[in-house]
């Protein structure tokens, strides 16, 4: 890849009052990538995010979208991304046809009505696009968001939990888009909490806390972090958790429906802890999850917000 | 039993809205502040027997009675004499700039005609644009005059002190002379109406986007904050000119309010007050944090405008410093604008000051409004 990246900062720093929220953090994304950027909440994914788009000044680091520089051309970077918020950002008073005009007319876009059509259209809204957005359901609420989002054809794409609270159905079309959008070479970064949705990605960054605590792509993920892990079957396997959970050299012991999945850094000592139940439960090597990877990683970050706020 | 539950229920709601109500330290201030302030102001301000109105002198006859005479009103309670002028016609000019409210004409020759027992005219005019104020001052001046002559009519003109007075004072009530209230109160109307439509709804509309969380959105945008403030502004600004004409033809046709000025003048003086409305009313909506301030401050703006503008009360009858208080609010400078254009027919040298003070009430709430507004969250 030897373009250059559509995202590049370096050393993103926010403050709030004393808290540090986000605490340098670099993060690149070549162009027509989509890159996941998962965090638990309040870890610093929406304020990163909002520092990308212009809504915020970082307090310290610098960077570049699509070559501008983040501190000096705030508005360039505006004119280019498409940003859609956690919550419901347009106008519940005004209809679907009427809040991507309102769109259309801010960017100042030409063939104005042609564009606002396709865009009914592509997103399947054309049959609704009279009826106010404030009377959508969720998941078309979702939808017109995207659509307000495209339609200036900006070349990156902010997603701030998109899919929070729509239906599985919902997802996967609004997944298909988003792959669509990154073939026509649209970069697309985007937070969610979902692991399914983080292995529909390119590319994954963690955050938590406010400090990027890994990157890459999913497999580099879970290699780096070391991670082996075990899954048992046998009788009442899935009560075992509580009980192996507290034996050395078990990070974190779940039930997946009656098998129990076991993982940890080391395989020996794995091995060794599940041994007393070797009799009844049959325990076979099995690949960690991205989700171990990232409560692997949360319980050894501190949590600072909750620190400064108690 | 079931009342006791139902009870219970109501205190947990109670006990609910309380603690929302502390958590929003804003309007909790509001609440407190605004019932101390303006009962302050208001109580001390609003007076419905004015005293110490302005009241100039016209002294064409510098005589003896003259002299008492001044000294005589000077000892009311009711006026302030501003000036004792000389020239003729001096206290007409006066009036019409809405300098005093007051004037008192001696004619020349006075002083000779009381000698005589002529029974001369003292012209008494008012300015009737407020004609609530003038009653009782009108009353004080015929006792006053009375008083100063029995003091001098002693010796030998002792006998010029008979039943009938020994003057004739004739009442002037310039600009409405059948001193009707509504031609006090309709042009006043044009300002109060104005200043709560386009002051309210301004106020509301950045602090909606923000609660509607679509503030966000609309600050990822392109779009420029003095973009922003002027889409914003025009519907409204549009609202008011038809506010306007809607209430000066009600004022023709109904009230008969009569109409001396220039139509033209008063649409741009009337232009100028709406700008100075929708931006300090966009300027109050950057301040505050929710819609329920937003309605709380606009609230607090709106009860002066109307007790302190001259628009309820007699202007002149308030302490001198909630008169300089009221300078401060633009609909006082703007009813004078729409009493002196419509009343006294005022031409655009007369209605300069005040425009002046409103332009310049536009240019301090556009830059504050500007300056307030970011284009970055938080």
């Amino acid at each position: 890849m030897s373009e250059a990246p559509a995202i590049a900062v370096r050393g993103l720093t926010k403050r709030f009052g004393t808290r540090t929220v986000v605490d340098h953090v670099d993060l690149t994304v070549q162009p027509g990538r989509i890159c996941g950027f998962l965090g638990p909440n309040g870890s610093g994914k929406t304020t990163t995010l909002r520092m990308i788009c212009g809504l915020l000044i970082p307090d310290e680091g610098e960077g570049e979208v699509l070559g501008l520089d983040l501190a000096a051309k705030r508005r360039a970077i505006k004119h280019q991304i498409g940003y859609m918020t956690q919550k419901f950002g347009l106008f519940s008073d005004l209809s679907i046809a009427e809040n991507l005009e309102f769109i259309a007319r801010v960017y100042r876009l030409d063939n104005r009505k042609a564009r606002v059509d396709a865009a009914l259209e592509r997103l399947g809204l054309a049959s609704r696009s009279t009826q106010l957005a404030g009377k959508l359901s969720g998941g078309w609420k979702q939808r017109l968001a995207l659509a307000a989002a495209v339609l200036p054809e900006p070349k990156i794409l902010l997603l701030d939990e998109p899919t929070a609270g729509v239906d599985p159905q919902a997802r996967r079309e609004f997944w298909d888009q988003i792959h669509g959008l990154a073939r026509e070479g649209m970069t697309v970064l985007v937070s969610t909490h979902y692991m399914d949705e983080a292995e529909r990605c390119h590319e994954i960054a963690y955050i938590a806390y406010g400090v990027m605590l890994a990157r890459g792509t999913i497999d580099e993920v879970i290699a780096g972090s070391g991670l082996k892990a075990l899954q048992g079957e046998g009788p009442g396997a899935d009560r075992l958790a509580a009980e192996i959970e507290a034996r050395d050299g078990v990070e974190m012991a779940a039930p997946f429906g009656s098998t129990l999945h076991v993982c940890g850094p080391d395989l020996a000592r794995l091995k060794a802890a599940v041994a007393p139940w070797a009799d009844q439960v049959r325990f076979t090597e099995a690949e960690p999850t991205l989700e171990d990877v990232f409560i692997h990683l949360m319980k050894g970050a501190v949590d600072n917000s909750v620190l400064e706020s108690a | 039993m079931g009342v006791r539950l139902m009870w219970e229920r109501i205190v947990a709601m109670i006990f609910k809205e309380v603690r929302q109500m502390v958590r929003d330290p804003g309007t909790i201030a509001m609440m407190l502040m605004f019932p101390i302030i303006q009962l302050l102001i208001f109580g001390i301000a609003i007076n419905n027997d004015p005293r110490h109105l302005p009241l100039v002198i016209e002294a064409n006859d510098n005589s003896q009675f003259s002299r008492a005479i001044v000294s005589s009103l000077r000892a009311t309670s009711y006026f302030d004499v501003i000036e004792v002028v000389g020239g003729y016609g001096e206290g007409e000019r006066l009036i019409a700039e809405g300098g005093t409210q007051f004037v008192l004409t001696i004619p020349t020759d006075f002083a000779r005609s009381v000698v005589r027992g002529e029974r001369p005219q003292l012209l008494l005019t008012v300015d009737a644009t407020d004609p609530a104020s003038t009653g009782p001052a009108v009353a004080a001046v015929n006792e006053a005059v009375n008083r100063a002559m029995a003091q001098e009519l002693v010796g030998p003109l002792a006998v010029r002190q008979p039943a009938p007075p020994p003057v004739n004072l004739v009442l002037h009530r310039a600009y409405n002379p059948e001193g009707i209230t509504s031609h006090n109160t309709v042009p006043g109307l044009l300002a109060i109406i104005l200043s709560m439509t386009m002051v309210a709804l301004t106020a509301m509309s950045v602090s909606r986007e923000v609660e509607q969380g679509t503030m966000e959105n609309l600050l990822a945008t392109p779009l420029r904050p003095i973009e922003v403030m002027v889409g914003k502004i025009v519907p409204y600004f549009a609202i008011g000119l038809v506010q306007t004409v809607v209430i000066l033809f009600a004022a023709k046709v109904i009230f008969a309010v009569p109409f001396e000025g220039s139509i033209v003048l008063l649409m741009a003086c009337t232009l100028l007050f709406a700008l100075v409305c929708l931006a300090l009313g966009f300027t109050m909506s950057t301040l505050v944090s929710s819609q329920v301030q937003s309605m709380q401050a606009s609230m607090f703006y709106l009860m002066p405008s109307i007790l302190l503008s001259g628009f309820a009360f007699p202007f002149r009858g308030m302490p001198v410093w909630v008169q300089w208080l009221a300078e401060l609010l633009p609909p006082t400078h703007y009813i004078r604008l729409v009493r002196g254009i419509m009343l006294k027919g005022w031409d655009w040298r007369l209605a300069v000051p005040e425009s002046a003070v409103l332009l310049l009430m536009l240019v301090a709430f556009g830059t504050i409004a500007v300056q307030r507004y970011r284009d970055t969250v938080a």
